[in-house]
């Protein structure tokens, strides 16, 4: 038929023969633009699954939000499906997803802190008073504990952190275009080495000159605890992990979102070295191949901080045989919970796993992994070095070691409050806080942060020590104490902490996502429906799957149980 | 598996298998524990997130999820204790609490409303959420979240067991919420609709559309069920045809073999042609003043400007004596019949015989000849049996998995789902193909290489195995003949001579060849990207050749799997509707098996091998062949070159056609039958795993449509045949007199079972998925080795004609579409004849995607819309040959494989023009 013009005859469709033909195959298709922006934003970095929280916060980074089109280019180029990459994005708080027809966020976001501290601070009124200024420029967020709670109120600039927060000193900072984090003075590498024979143990350890057996001894005989809430013995820890055949992993918890809690910020911000020694002592007790500090997007000075020591920890080789990898996290509470940490570094959502298995068994990528807090570590250094009992000579009413409170509300003196384990609230807030506030009573107190329940004045003298409050209803956990005053609403405190569990509860299991949603409705009522509560709030304990959900009716139930007179 | 943990339920001691949960322990002992973020099928894993299921566990501060907690030895798990059964109530009423009430509800017989009956929690006093808007964009299925749990059922449905990775659940807590791909409307995603999460749903939060009304609410009355199997591919699946009113509305996946519970679109979807007003339900005979040509069209609507309706007396004598007058005129040469891979085995067997007793000829084909006839050439040559020797499911036990020229997501949906389970498991999966497919995704290794050049890149990859020494030498010396020659031939195909000619270069081949051959277990599988081709046999002889130098046949997660395209060709294959060969592959060349099938039919036979489908068609152009039967097949879509065909069928003193559409075929009928769809008969089919599964009846047969065996036997008494068939058992039970594949295997055992897989040892064992395992049905029992050449395509591409068209299949239609154009949800999302071009392609020929082209090829030229796509080479155009409107196979070379006679449908030289857009008048 060549050269002749070709006669087409177009030939009777056997079916409706409406509708049209899609242009293009099924679903969103990837765009080329974006396809090259982001292998150029990617450059060579490995495509590797748990890089993809890293690589959201570098689109997110230079582009200020997350386009359905960048979305797609960085499934197609990481080979993921294109749910699983939409799954992880939109859990994190700090990433904005934006679709085609959406309008990206403001450049500038500022967030401020409505945990229960900030609240009682006033944080309500300076977000009233902030987004009366917002537009275009810059939008008003409302975030859970930023960890600065004895500063309250605290708001966030892009990074930049403002304490003691009003709408003029977070304008004037907009206005400054101060967005990016105050590095506080620290004791960096050369000063921990030199003036505080900072890595003399580990090079001891890795060199044979210490043996595991007697570091793991050390720490029994001290005493030392998980500080990240649970208490877990250390030494019992480590032993535990390295029953599990290698290789093994190991993960530090440095996403603090306790609400009140800042111990693990503040001794990052000080002395790094103190804890990436302790670290690289638990990696080389245990043989991790690779240690993953996790930490919470909320520290983007400590971040910083790190990032540069951990190049100086590397070029001094001092890791080596253990790889050090810093993951920044997104803006999730429940990645704080030790599972739902792993699944985040793994680049997933921060979705608990149920136990068992536990992960000292099965942890990151299937491994044998040990878990362990910020501070836990920061305290190994001192206690192998200078022995046992240097720790577990404090303490009172028999407890053990020594603490480190985050204290923040009604009391002169907030801060991060180092003292003897089995301290009661009383003896806290008059020897370390300089007592109440003038003009404060002192009317109740959460001795644990949001989950640890709520105590009322009377009960001031016990022990804040783990094991001690649970027949309360209360726990200790991280340490975290806010105290409240007779000026304060502690039903509405209750409101906030249900608030704060609704907002950050991944929404796995039924009693978590749905009950905390309905607690907030129903607390929220002017009268309580008794029962109802009482009913939800077993299950809710009973049945969740995580400690997060579990623990989420304690401050409900503390109310119910010390402060009845709130609900008349 | 370790040895059994005895702990204590409700007080009770009991032993769990290792590998048991509490509930499944439950379950077994008579407990039922309430369940929903469970599902109790096949390839569910528990997930433990509804908290519908707690029990308490003596010494634990908190509830356990029963389905994924494991029982330890001495456990004390309690179900009944207040503080379970008040957190199990509780949890189902914070659930009720969000629910559409019950008497507007999407399915009020969802497994939700059954547990909250059963738990007496049917109302809630927690205040409810805001529902989420309902989404109906798919034309299948109904999206209502405001039911839904976010149990994550929908999820494990997409993701795990078919792998389409569509569905998330994104957002978190009380805002989390089932996303399609970025929080999509389901229709405008990548849904592959498959409906595995309708299926899974367990609150009719995802429904099939045609089971709620208007406003989502669904029926409460159960739905008549039949069992069967799927009519589309050969895959296989079985099925429950859910039946309202002799029409059927839905389709829910049954635990067969090959489908475990899973459908692809067309299988959950694709049913209503049955009740299409196109059906034909009155016999039709040719009127006299409407001539035959090829360009003879008809409105299937409206058959009367060419054929009258006619009593089946009438339309089977004036049908028998044409077919008598030719016959007796002009002898046996002069006659031909096509049989179908769309009816059953025993209709096959009928059609064959009576073609070959009746009309004295061996002229009798099918299909097999358009799909894998190469395959089955190169089969038969080297290792004695045209069938597979493992089944797909057998990838799940392979370290090694070779996919090559088979799309098998678009043409196997469901077995593609197992393929991707492998490699999602960690298996190495390598994809070979010049389209950039979907399985892509999932490859370890994708090969996209040229177009043609099958054999340089697996004679590369046998080159590496043989001359790095990584056969299995034990293998070859045991059971193969022809390796040294093999050796030599292979010699100058190095992977660095043979990259540039299939452009992929040397390394890469030289990985993939090691890692099949240093695998513990290695599987191939292929489609018709291999075999039709004018070297589609030698293609598939690399591919044997892999298989056997390297030993990889015969064990588990071992062999070779040709991809077979119908629901039936295997078994049609198997019933003889082949020219060379009696039923089971016995040849008809041969003198005592001759012999048997005379005196087992009480008629002489044509002792010569008759014609093939295109060579039939050329006999017919040549004037030898006058008269013809099609049963169920259309060689006026199918065949290459289709105007070629429709010119011969015109041709044709008399045709006659029986079929259930008036097809593009029947167009240029004498008379036509009208006949049964598939759930209007019964009947068995083999798949492509060898497994025979049994069709049974769902509905009565429309107007004065017949069954399709009673049809045939009618026809044959006409012309002078003396058939007494009483139905579709009594000619199974002939078949098995002359098929020994058919051993153990009885119409009863398949009416009790479903499905058994032949060769089958015994009446109460299953039947062999592997096979092979020690020696070859050849004569010597050894595998035989045969060399290839390359040989280039027939047309290159040129000046005039510079692209590449191939051609195939596309997921929601069948081959011709005759069937699949008729179902209203496959026609809804696939309505119009489309080409695939790269976007790049289209940039240059200056067309936007959704515009139209014209491509031109020798043989003729269509017009249709442009679809941009990225996974089409440059230099390629891609047209499923499903579109009467615009047939792919008026463009197709008829350049046949000297072997197997299959047409090149892959390969042709094409030219590609933008269509100016004229504006409707």
């Amino acid at each position: 038929m060549s050269g002749e013009e070709v006669r087409v005859r177009r030939r009777r469709h056997p079916g409706a023969g409406r509708g049209r033909g899609a242009l293009v195959p099924k679903g969103r298709q990837v765009q080329p633009e974006a396809q090259d922006e982001i292998r150029t934003l990617l450059g060579d970095r490995p495509r590797r699954r748990d890089l993809l929280i890293e690589y959201l916060h570098l689109v997110q980074d230079r582009y200020g939000h997350l386009s359905a089109a960048h979305l797609a280019a960085l499934a197609e180029e990481m080979r993921l499906p294109m749910s699983e990459l939409y799954e992880t994005a939109t859990f994190y708080a700090h990433f904005d997803v934006v679709g085609e027809d959406a309008a990206p966020p403001p450049p500038l976001t500022v967030r401020v802190c409505d945990s229960l501290t900030c609240e009682l601070m006033g944080a309500r009124a300076l977000i009233r008073e902030l987004e009366a200024h917002a537009g275009s420029e810059f939008r008003v967020l409302r975030a859970p504990c930023m960890g600065r709670c004895h500063c309250a109120p605290t708001a966030e600039i892009g990074h930049r952190h403002v304490d003691h927060a009003s709408a003029g000193a977070v304008l004037a900072a907009i206005e400054a275009g101060d967005v990016h984090p105050v590095i506080p003075p620290y004791r960096a590498f050369d000063a921990y080495c030199e003036e505080d024979g900072g890595y003399a143990l580990l090079r001891a350890c890795v060199a044979g000159e210490r043996s595991i057996d007697e570091a793991i001894e050390t720490l029994n005989a001290s005493g030392l605890r998980g500080f990240g809430g649970a208490g877990f013995p250390t030494g019992r820890k480590w032993s535990i992990v390295r029953g599990y055949p290698g290789p093994r992993l190991m993960a530090v918890n440095a996403d603090e979102g306790e609400v009140g809690t800042f111990k693990d910020r503040h001794y990052l911000e000080r002395d790094p070295h103190r804890f990436l020694e302790g670290m690289l002592v638990a990696a080389w007790a245990v043989e991790a191949e690779r240690v993953y500090i996790y930490l919470r997007d909320e520290y983007p000075a400590v971040r910083e901080i790190l990032l540069a020591e951990i190049l100086e920890v590397e070029a001094a080789g001092l890791a080596s045989g253990v790889e050090i990898e810093l993951r920044r996290g997104a803006g999730a509470y429940i990645c704080g919970e030790e599972s739902s940490m792993i699944e985040s570094i793994e680049g997933k959502r921060g979705l608990p796993r149920h136990r068992p298995p536990y992960v000292a068994e099965v942890g990151l990528f299937g491994r044998p992994t040990l878990v362990q807090n910020v501070e836990t570590l920061y305290w190994v250094r001192d206690i192998v070095e200078q022995g046992p009992e240097w720790f577990a000579g404090h303490g009172r009413r028999g407890g053990k070691g020594l603490r480190s409170f985050s204290v923040s509300g009604r009391v002169n003196e907030p801060g991060v409050k180092l003292a003897p384990a089995g301290i009661t609230l009383r003896e806290l807030v008059d020897e370390y806080c300089g007592g109440m506030q003038e003009g404060h009573a002192l009317k109740g107190y959460l001795p644990g942060g949001a989950s640890g329940g709520i105590l009322p004045a009377s009960m001031a003298d016990l022990p804040l020590e783990f094991g001690q409050l649970e027949k309360h209803g209360c726990f200790v956990g991280s340490h975290a104490v806010v105290v409240m005053s007779d000026r304060d609403d502690i039903k509405a405190a209750a409101l906030n902490l249900m608030r704060f569990f609704e907002d950050e509860s991944c929404g796995q299991c039924t009693p978590c996502r749905v009950g905390t949603e309905k607690a907030v409705e129903l607390m929220a009522q002017a009268k309580w429906n008794e029962p109802l509560l009482v009913e939800l709030g077993q299950a809710m304990t009973d049945a969740s799957i995580c400690g997060l959900g579990q623990a989420a009716a304690n401050p409900l139930n503390s109310v119910l149980r010390y402060f009845r007179e709130e609900l008349e | 598996m370790s040895e059994a943990v005895c702990f204590s339920l409700d007080g009770v001691e009991v032993e769990a298998r290792s590998d048991e949960t509490i509930w499944q322990v439950a379950k077994r002992c008579g407990t039922r524990i309430p369940h929903l973020c469970y599902a109790d099928e096949p390839g569910y894993r528990a997930d433990g997130n509804c908290r519908a299921c707690m029990v308490e566990i003596e010494g634990e501060r908190v509830l356990a999820a029963s389905c994924i907690r494991s029982p330890t030895p001495g456990m004390k798990v309690s179900t009944a204790t207040d503080r379970a059964r008040s957190a199990r109530d509780l949890v189902m009423e914070l659930l009720v609490a969000d629910q559409p009430a019950r008497e507007v509800a999407h399915d009020p017989a969802s497994k939700l409303w059954r547990w909250a009956e059963d738990m007496e929690v049917t109302s809630s006093r927690f205040p409810s959420r805001v529902a989420p808007d309902p989404d109906a964009s798919h034309v299948a299925m109904r999206v209502n979240l405001d039911a839904c749990i976010h149990c994550n059922l929908c999820v494990r449905a997409c993701r795990e067991v078919q792998v389409n990775d569509v569905i998330g659940l994104a957002y978190r807590g009380h805002g989390s919420r089932i996303v399609f791909d970025f929080d999509d409307p389901m229709g405008a995603s990548t849904c592959v609709a498959c409906g595995e999460c309708v299926q899974a749903c367990p609150t009719g939060a995802l429904m099939e559309a045609a089971l709620v009304d208007e406003n989502g609410v669904g029926r409460s009355e159960p739905l008549r069920e039949v069992a069967s199997v799927c009519p589309y591919c050969g895959v296989g699946c079985q099925i429950n045809y859910q039946i309202e009113d002799n029409r059927i509305v839905a389709v829910q996946g049954r635990d067969g073999p090959a489908n475990q519970q899973r459908l692809c679109v067309k299988g959950r979807f694709g049913f209503d042609y049955v009740s299409h007003s196109h059906r034909l339900t009155r016999p039709l005979i040719r009127r006299e003043d409407a001539p035959k040509h090829a360009e003879c069209e008809v409105d299937p609507a409206n058959p009367c400007t060419h054929f009258r309706e006619a009593s089946w007396e009438e339309a089977l004598d004036v049908a028998a004596e044409g077919l008598r007058r030719v016959r007796d005129r002009d002898g046996s040469e002069a006659m031909a019949g096509f049989g179908s891979a769309k009816g059953s085995n025993e209709e096959a067997y009928l059609v064959q015989k009576l073609i070959r007793t009746g009309f004295g000829t061996n002229n009798v084909d099918h299909c097999t000849r358009l799909c894998h006839a190469s395959s089955v050439a190169a089969l038969l040559e080297g290792i004695g049996s045209g069938a597979v020797t493992a089944p797909f499911t057998a990838c799940a036990d392979a370290d090694v998995i070779i996919v090559t020229g088979a799309n098998p997501t678009e043409n196997h949906p469901v077995a593609a789902t197992f393929f991707k389970q492998a490699a999602r498991a960690g298996k190495t999966l390598i994809v070979m193909d010049p389209r950039g497919q979907a399985l892509r995704k999932h490859a370890t290794y994708m090969l996209q290489f040229t177009p043609g050049t099958d054999v340089a890149l697996l004679n590369a990859l046998l080159n590496v195995i043989v001359s790095e020494g990584l056969y299995d030498r034990q293998y070859v010396e045991a059971h193969t003949e022809g390796f040294e020659n093999l050796k030599r031939h292979i010699r100058d195909f190095t992977p660095e001579a043979m990259a540039p000619v299939c452009g992929i270069d040397a390394q890469t081949l030289r990985e993939v060849a090691r890692r099949y051959a240093g695998a513990e277990r290695g599987i191939i599988f292929w489609g018709m990207g291999i075999s039709q081709s004018v070297h589609g046999t030698d293609n598939a002889r690399c591919l044997i050749a892999l298989s056997m130098v390297t030993g990889h046949v015969g064990r588990p997660g071992t062999g070779l799997h040709p991809l077979r395209g119908q629901n039936n060709v295997q078994g049609a294959s198997d019933a003889g509707l082949i020219p060379m060969v009696y039923p089971d592959y016995q040849s008809v060349e041969a003198v005592d098996v001759q012999a048997r099938f005379r005196d087992a039919w009480g008629t002489p036979l044509d002792p010569r091998r008759g014609l093939t489908v295109v060579e039939i068609m050329d006999a017919v152009h040549a004037g030898v062949i006058k008269a013809m039967y099609v049963m169920g097949e259309n060689p006026a879509m199918s065949d290459p070159d289709v105007e070629h065909a429709r010119e011969g069928l015109a041709k044709l003193e008399h045709l006659v056609v029986q079929d259930i559409f008036l097809t593009e075929t029947a167009f240029h009928a004498d008379v036509v039958l009208p006949a049964t769809a598939w759930p209007e008969k019964e009947g068995t089919v083999t798949n492509t795993n060898r497994q025979v599964q049994m069709g049974r009846i769902a509905l009565e047969t429309p107007g004065d449509a017949r069954q399709d065996w009673w049809i045939i036997q009618e026809l044959a008494r006409r012309i002078g045949l003396d058939w007494s068939y009483g139905g579709p058992a009594d000619v199974f039970a002939e078949m098995k007199t002359l098929m020994p594949s058919l051993d153990n295997i009885t119409w009863e055992r398949l009416e009790d079972e479903s499905a058994v897989t032949y060769p089958c040892d015994a009446p109460d064992r299953p039947g062999h998925d592997i096979v092979f395992g020690d020696g070859f049905p050849t004569p010597d029992g050894r595998a035989k080795l045969v060399p290839a050449s390359i040989v280039p395509p027939d047309e290159q591409p040129d000046d005039e004609y510079p692209m590449i068209l191939s051609t195939g299949r596309m997921l929601e239609h069948w081959h011709t579409g005759a069937i699949t154009r008729r179902a209203t949800m496959l026609d809804a999302l696939e309505p119009e004849a489309v080409a695939s071009l790269a976007p790049r392609t289209l940039g240059r020929l200056g067309v936007s995607a959704g515009g139209r082209v014209r491509i031109t090829t020798r043989r003729g030229a269509i017009e249709l819309l442009a679809r941009a796509d990225r996974a089409v080479p440059e230099e390629m155009a891609f047209i499923p040959f499903c579109f009467a409107e615009a047939a792919a196979n008026t463009l197709t070379n008829p350049a046949l494989d000297p072997f197997g006679k299959i047409p090149e449908f892959k390969f042709c030289a094409a030219r590609v023009e933008r269509v100016e857009e004229v504006e409707a008048a």
